[in-house]
């Protein structure tokens, strides 16, 4: 069994006539959460699109674990075990919470084990399972998208800026339920808020203008705050 | 309930038993509108609005719960009723040429919906309803130029099964004519209807029983967002596909029962944009998206299109004395009253009756 999960190998995306990720190389190790963080337009959200076949890559390679998916069609690549969470979380609104897991569940249902531990990660779950998901809060809208992506096993599950105008409480919650998946799964996820991303990162890449200019153990990052202002333009006080 | 009224789940909620009782008291004069009106012009409403209610729910399947335009929907109709029709004309009436000629029309609507899925599902939706127009456009043309096989813009007339035919008695009187229950002949027009009625039934629950299946849900999310439906594992295409075949089949269903009532098919009753212009305008009135929508707006449309030229000429009369008036209310002008009536219903329910009563699409 291969040691990473997910392999990206100079990958070139175009959208439409501009060129977004310029040779992007990343190595996902297999179990825990990955980072992914960069500046606003450096191509973190193309390069999980990209990923997911929402976008096509122009060149390169998109390996999960030893299958070539770059050519593969977005719903094959979500049957393979990949699922994704996009920063709008990409629920339903016409459908209740239920509906919405049950999509995700596919024909053979609900697992009743997987559906309990959804209820305890997010008991909001529970108490609005038959509620329009259109009517959920921001977090709870969250914690749906994010219940829709564990309700089956998963090889790999993509999270695009989860903790985005959520409030402090809440996100304190996704930290916890975050390391609680991470222990089934990979987690690769992309964020903009070094805390909580520095709270959960096993390893980090940095992409700036489509390339990744740093890859390491977050730890290592975390604890550097010259590399952090240089990568990042940043430093951890700022967030605290 | 507070100071303001009942709260929005509340309003959506009695909406939602208002349309379902509308939809029941409709469904229960259906049932019984041999009984309920002994005229020969309002059983052929009647049937009618049975027969339009699964041809728009059917439509609605397409356009209200999976988001795709067609304007060939009278095409899918019009392969149904022809193919009874074909074989009933050549093999004389018997429930043989229903089904065989039928089931023909059906498996061809099938076919050809497959194949414009396959072909065009993954345009642009507005690419796709222009193959959809230029598709229905030829049928059209050919049901006028194959002449040998349609007799052409005369359309064909030909006899129903036998037990369909008003010469067939049902139940024997002590007079040794057809029997009567509670004024009614129990002869082979009321099996007719019942024929229609029940056809209708089972279609359109058949159409509920989809809308509440998983594949509703499916159906909802490809709607909403198609990459959403994608990145969770469903292919678009296949399932625009497989719902656009559903739809068809079904059309084609509403079409041989069509082609049975009536005893005559013809470009004009089953192909026409005519038709295909009543069905949008009944799904829009109805409600996209509600099924039970269907009912209200065919059944709405339709009592407006056979009755409202007989109301106009007896308000006209009642307000003779009024200058101007019964100018207005003049039965010439009914279309005028209609396309008022129109308007009006689209801005006090802007998402249809049954839409807007439920509260649908208040996201």
């Amino acid at each position: 069994m291969s040691d990473f999960i997910l392999r990206l190998d100079d990958v070139h995306t175009d959208i439409a006539q501009y060129r977004i990720l310029h040779g992007v190389s990343l190595d996902v190790p297999r179990g825990g959460v990955h980072v992914l963080l960069g500046r606003n337009g450096a191509g973190k959200t193309t390069t999980l699109r990209t990923i997911m076949g929402l976008w096509r890559a122009r060149s390169g390679a998109v390996v999960l674990g030893h299958r070539d998916i770059s050519a593969m069609h977005t719903s094959e690549i979500a049957r393979l075990g990949v699922a994704y969470v996009p920063e709008n979380m990409g629920i339903f609104g016409g459908l209740t919470v239920e509906e919405n897991l049950r999509l995700a569940a596919g024909p053979a249902g609900f697992d009743p084990g997987r559906l309990k531990r959804i209820f305890t990660l997010f008991p909001a779950m529970e108490k609005f399972r038959d509620k329009s998901a259109w009517a959920l809060s921001g977090g709870q809208k969250q914690m749906l998208a994010i219940s829709r992506a564990i309700i089956e096993p998963r090889q790999l599950i993509l999270i695009d800026e989860p903790t985005k105008g959520l409030a402090p409480a809440i996100i304190r919650a996704m930290i916890d339920a975050f390391r609680d998946i991470a222990r089934e799964t990979t987690i690769l996820l992309v964020e903009q808020n070094f805390l909580f991303a520095s709270s959960l990162g096993e390893t980090v890449a940095v992409i700036d203008d489509g390339r990744i200019v740093h890859r390491g153990v977050m730890a290592e990052l975390a604890a550097d705050r010259d590399l952090q202002t240089r990568l990042l333009g940043l430093s951890l006080d700022a967030h605290h | 309930m507070g100071a303001n009224g009942p709260s929005l789940p509340d309003r959506a909620r009695n909406g939602r038993l208002a349309v379902y009782a509308i939809a029941a008291a409709i469904g229960l004069i259906l049932a019984f509108a041999p009984f309920l009106f002994g005229d020969v012009r309002s059983q052929q409403v009647a049937a009618r609005i049975c027969v339009f209610i699964v041809l728009v729910a059917s439509y609605d399947l397409l356009i209200g719960y999976t988001g795709i335009v067609s304007f060939a929907h009278t095409m899918f109709f019009g392969l149904g009723a022809y193919g009874a029709a074909i074989a009933l004309k050549q093999w004389g009436p018997g429930w043989s040429a229903v089904l065989v000629g039928g089931g023909a029309g059906i498996v061809a609507a099938a076919a050809l919906a497959a194949l414009i899925g396959v072909l065009s599902l993954r345009v642009k939706a507005i690419f796709f309803a222009m193959v959809t127009l230029a598709a229905a456009s030829v049928m059209l043309v050919l049901a006028s130029q194959l002449s040998a096989i349609t007799n052409g813009e005369d359309g064909l007339v030909y006899v129903a099964p036998k037990l369909l035919t008003p010469a067939t008695i049902l139940f024997t009187g002590a007079d040794g004519k057809a029997a009567k229950w509670f004024g009614v002949r129990m002869d082979g027009k009321i099996a007719a209807y019942y024929f229609v009625f029940l056809t209708c039934l089972v279609l359109f629950a058949a159409l509920y029983r989809i809308i509440r299946s998983p594949l509703g849900a499916v159906l909802e999310a490809v709607r909403e967002n198609e990459i959403r439906a994608e990145a969770i594992g469903y292919r678009v295409v296949a399932y625009r596909t497989a719902v656009f075949v559903i739809a068809a089949v079904i059309a084609a269903c509403a079409g041989v029962v069509w082609a049975v009532w009536l005893r005559y098919t013809g470009p004009e009753t089953t192909l026409s944009f005519a038709i295909m212009i009543d069905i949008l305008l009944m799904v829009v009135i109805g409600g996209m998206g509600t099924m039970t929508g269907a009912v209200i707006g065919v059944t709405v449309m339709s009592l407006a299109q056979f009755y409202l030229k007989d109301l106009m000429g007896a308000a006209a009369e009642a307000t003779a004395a009024i200058p101007v008036l019964p100018q207005l209310l003049n039965p010439d002008r009914w279309l005028f009253w209609l396309g008022i009536l129109f308007i009006l219903l689209v801005y006090f329910f802007p998402a249809g009756v049954a839409g807007t009563l439920m509260k649908k699409g208040t996201h």
